[in-house]
């Protein structure tokens, strides 16, 4: 063979679960000290693949080559020994234990900890000098911020030896700058020879760090190119087999009547520190406004508070003209009075997973009289109607009696757009409508909700993705502190002049 | 990094569980032959003592009778998220409601009487384990910890009560008078002989009809109700409930109460169906059984149904193979009532695993990995 020895070599690798074919005769080759993106649409069978290299899963065919020499990788540990490492998109690490503890956990190194800790303190204090991954070993973990967490499940693969790095959508997870640090972090590991595969659906992501791209698409590898010779535009399309449009357009629409009016809006946790301040705005029918905002910054109290799951502190909300009692405000009478919300975690809060699409799609309307069959509930009647919604929100696979935790991200997050909108909402709450969601169902959802404000419902949009706050909003407002530090109309604004003001600085105040 | 198994329901429902019950026979087995008797003659003795005679049948299904009502009392509590592992207390203090009635008011008919019974004994359970309920709703305390110990409290109430008060006057036993016959309910023996039917007789009772029709309710209450729609949102997923407009707290309530009133059939077959009195201990540990009927059931009503079959056999054949092999004493009979209830209650997980890799080389079976 000439040419440079890939660091991993993959070859027709072939996987299928009873009858989902996830990855069809997959060739890859990573390149030593490059860092690799793979990306695809949930479900693309990335993620599979990553897991048959990590000796997860053992694959159906197909052979395995780290460093030239073909390998068996039939457990996680045999294929740590061959010096591949994952990062996972939910961290493993032990809160409760400190940095230095998490470490060796699993590699103590003998029946007394003293000595392991002892070797592992210099050994830690060393990959840190060397990549630039400053961290105090005795932090406990649970203190720390996500990204320095991130940074902890990173050194403990280092630590384990790991030339080969996998790193599953690392940030799903992270604030834009913590985002920039790791890419920084991918930057230096390359530089000291580390190969790197990084799993996303980001585009930015893979523009901004990767050398090489490969991209999956229903199981197959359909493509592997030199990131400098490539594009956003192109990689989506190889992704979802069409042409995608990134860029939404929508068309210019006056704003109707004040919908939504909130006024001195203020939220004090247990500590007495507001996380949210003051929040004072309006949201007019058959508009869209944006709440950009580093996250963490007082939008998931702004929502909790507007769509009853919390009882804010202080402050009025008035929904059509009417101010709204402490009776009004509870998830299920705002719901009746029209004010629908799509939450931020759907895991957590939008839906239960445990429970079949069908179970899922009447979560909320539970108390509906159409779904009522006397005093039970019918089966029929409640199919019916998430039958239609499937058919309607292209909701894959198209199976109502499927328990919700099987379907991907990208149709979970319909399941539960479909519910709220076909409701008929006033008002709609949304909040990170296309996190852990595919290219080609973000932008079914981005039409949808245009759609929506073209009809004349008033929407409230809180995201963490700049770019989806500018291509769908009228209105911005800027969160940042708990505080709303500032107010755009979209057609004036630029990334600069939003970055500053998420950062609680405005320029143009006088 | 284990990923959740996904088996098709028929193997969930069915293959999982005999799976685990063929295995704890078979550890059992092992126990049987390790203190010199034949495995094999002992589960002939077992099954055939519960379930080679009529009389065999009606003790099986009396025990069974007892099982579904904690059985069922445990996983309502379950799909709520909660760990009621107060059944014993419940149907200690169901008892004394029953029993307060049956004393009390015998100028009732039987036709109103029993019934009215049945109710108190259902509303005195409900109301025992609604206090657990609205501790943990209110003030956070664990029901584990707060069923535990009204356990303890049930039991010296009820040694309170029988000694001091409602104890039948001049006897030493610890016992209420016998219940008037129109305050009982009626043995089947005596029911299916006037249609011409002749079974020995035993300690089976109407109750086992009332447990029948239980098993129904509870099945329409949790898959077909709006309340049990609420109940497994609030079990699933507390947040998800609290935006759907389900309050967690009413519903921990709710469900804590609906639990003990099934705890109270329990009080319902021994007190009214079998013994006529209240005596000391009439719960004897059904109610700890319960935990280990519901989850082998998985918490589903049928599952629930043949959870109790199988421990009413255990206790029935149990009782018969003591009798018979000496040598196999009640405790023996114990050891594998709990062996059965280590491998379908705690390694449980275990036989999902191993029936997941027997059916992965056939496709269409639907067994996914993640």
């Amino acid at each position: 063979m000439t040419g440079p020895v890939p660091a991993i070599s993959l070859s027709g690798i072939d996987k299928r679960f009873g009858a989902v074919h996830a990855n069809r005769a997959v060739d890859l080759d990573v390149m030593a000290g490059s860092v690799h993106g793979i990306v695809g649409e949930n479900g693309a069978g990335k993620s599979t693949l990553m897991s048959i290299l990590y000796g997860f899963y053992e694959a159906d065919a197909g052979e395995i080559s780290i460093g030239g020499k073909q390998v068996r990788l039939r457990s996680s540990k045999e294929a740590i020994a061959h010096g591949i490492g994952m990062v996972h998109q939910h961290f493993m690490l032990v809160e409760t234990l400190s940095v230095l503890e998490n470490i060796v956990l699993g590699a103590e190194g003998g029946m007394l900890l003293g000595r392991g800790l002892d070797r592992a303190r210099a050994e830690i204090g060393q990959l840190a000098r060397d990549y630039g991954l400053a961290i105090d070993p005795d932090a406990i973990v649970g203190d720390l911020s996500v990204g320095l967490q991130q940074r902890v499940e990173i050194l403990k693969a280092l630590y384990r030896g790991a030339d080969i790095l996998i790193l599953d959508e690392p940030t799903a997870v992270l604030t834009p700058p913590e985002a920039d640090a790791l890419f920084d972090l991918l930057k230096s590991l390359r530089s000291q020879g580390k190969t790197v595969i990084l799993i996303t659906h980001k585009l930015r992501e893979i523009m901004a760090v990767t050398d090489r791209v490969s991209v999956m698409r229903r199981g197959e590898m359909v493509a592997t190119l030199d990131t400098a010779a490539t594009s956003p535009p192109e990689l989506a399309e190889l992704m979802v087999g069409r042409r995608v449009l990134l860029q939404v357009d929508k068309a210019v629409r006056a704003p109707g009547d004040r919908v939504l009016e909130v006024a001195g809006l203020t939220v004090i946790d247990g500590r007495g520190v507001a996380l949210l301040a003051d929040a004072s705005f309006a949201v007019h029918a058959g508009e869209i406004v944006g709440i950009a905002g580093v996250s963490g910054n007082g939008q998931s109290e702004l929502l909790d508070a507007l769509s009853g799951l919390t009882v804010p502190s202080r402050g009025v909300i008035r929904f059509e003209g009417r101010v709204l009692t402490t009776a009004d405000r509870t998830p299920a009478n705002l719901r009746r009075l029209g004010l629908m919300h799509i939450p931020e975690d759907r895991h957590r809060t939008g839906l239960v997973t445990a429970f079949s699409e069908s179970d899922n799609a009447i979560l909320g309307y539970q108390n509906d009289p159409a779904l009522a069959q006397g005093p039970l509930l019918s089966r029929q009647k409640i199919q019916e109607r998430a039958r239609v919604e499937i058919e309607k929100y292209d909701i894959r696979p198209p199976d109502c009696t499927l328990k919700t935790a099987n379907f991907s991200g990208g149709n979970q997050q319909k399941i539960v757009l479909a519910r709220e909108i076909e409701r008929g909402p006033r008002c709609l709450l949304v909040g990170q409508p296309t996190r852990g969601v595919d290219i080609g169902a973000i932008e079914f959802i981005h039409r949808r909700l245009l759609a929506l404000r073209d009809a004349g419902v008033a929407i409230l949009l809180v995201s963490v993705e700049l770019e989806e706050i500018m291509g769908l909003s009228d209105r911005i407002l800027v969160m940042c502190g708990g505080r709303i530090t500032g107010e755009r109309l979209a057609s004036q604004t630029d990334e600069r002049d939003l970055g500053l003001l998420m950062a609680g600085v405005d320029e143009r105040a006088a | 990094m284990s990923a959740p198994i996904q088996l098709p329901a028929w193997a969930d429902v069915a293959l999982v569980p005999l799976a685990s019950v063929a295995a704890a026979f078979l550890v059992a087995g092992l126990v049987v032959a390790g203190i010199g008797e034949n495995p094999l003659e002992a589960s002939f003795i077992l099954v055939k003592g519960a379930l080679g005679s009529t009389e065999g049948w009606g003790f099986t299904l009396y025990y069974a009778t007892n099982f579904i009502f904690t059985g069922l009392a445990v996983a309502v509590a379950f799909h709520a998220g909660l760990f009621n592992i107060g059944g014993e207390g419940q149907a200690t203090v169901a008892g004394i409601g029953a029993a307060l009635v049956c004393l009390n008011m015998t100028f009732l008919p039987g036709l109103l009487l029993v019934p009215l019974a049945i109710l108190a004994a259902a509303l005195f359970g409900a109301a025992y384990a609604f206090v657990p309920g609205y501790l943990q709703a209110r003030r956070g305390s664990h029901v584990v910890i707060t069923t535990i110990m009204f356990n303890f409290i049930a039991a010296t109430l009820l040694v309170y009560l029988l000694v001091n008060i409602m104890g039948k006057p001049g006897s030493m036993a610890a016992e209420t008078p016998e219940f008037a016959h129109h305050a009982t309910l009626p043995a089947m023996h005596a029911m299916l002989a006037p249609l011409g039917i002749k079974i020995p007789s035993t300690p089976l009772n109407a109750t086992f009809l009332l447990a029948l029709a239980a098993l129904v309710a509870v099945w329409l209450l949790i898959y077909h109700s709006r309340l049990g729609y609420a109940i497994r949102t609030v079990g699933a997923n507390p947040r998800a409930a609290a935006y759907a407009g389900i309050s967690p707290r009413r519903i921990t309530m709710i469900a804590m109460a609906i639990s003990g009133a099934l705890a109270g059939g329990l009080a319902v077959n021994e007190v009214m169906g079998v013994a006529h009195r209240l005596t000391l201990e009439f719960t004897s540990g059904y109610g700890f059984i319960g935990i280990a009927v519901a989850l082998m059931g998985r918490g589903h009503p049928v599952g629930i149904a043949l959870a109790s079959l199988l421990f009413g056999l255990l206790y029935q054949g149990g009782a018969e193979l003591s009798f018979e092999k000496p040598s196999i004493t009640r405790d023996m009979v114990v050891v594998i009532g709990g062996v059965v209830i280590l491998f379908a209650g705690a390694l449980d997980l275990l036989f999902r695993r191993l029936v997941a890799r027997l059916l992965r080389p056939f496709p269409g079976t639907g067994v996914r990995a993640s």
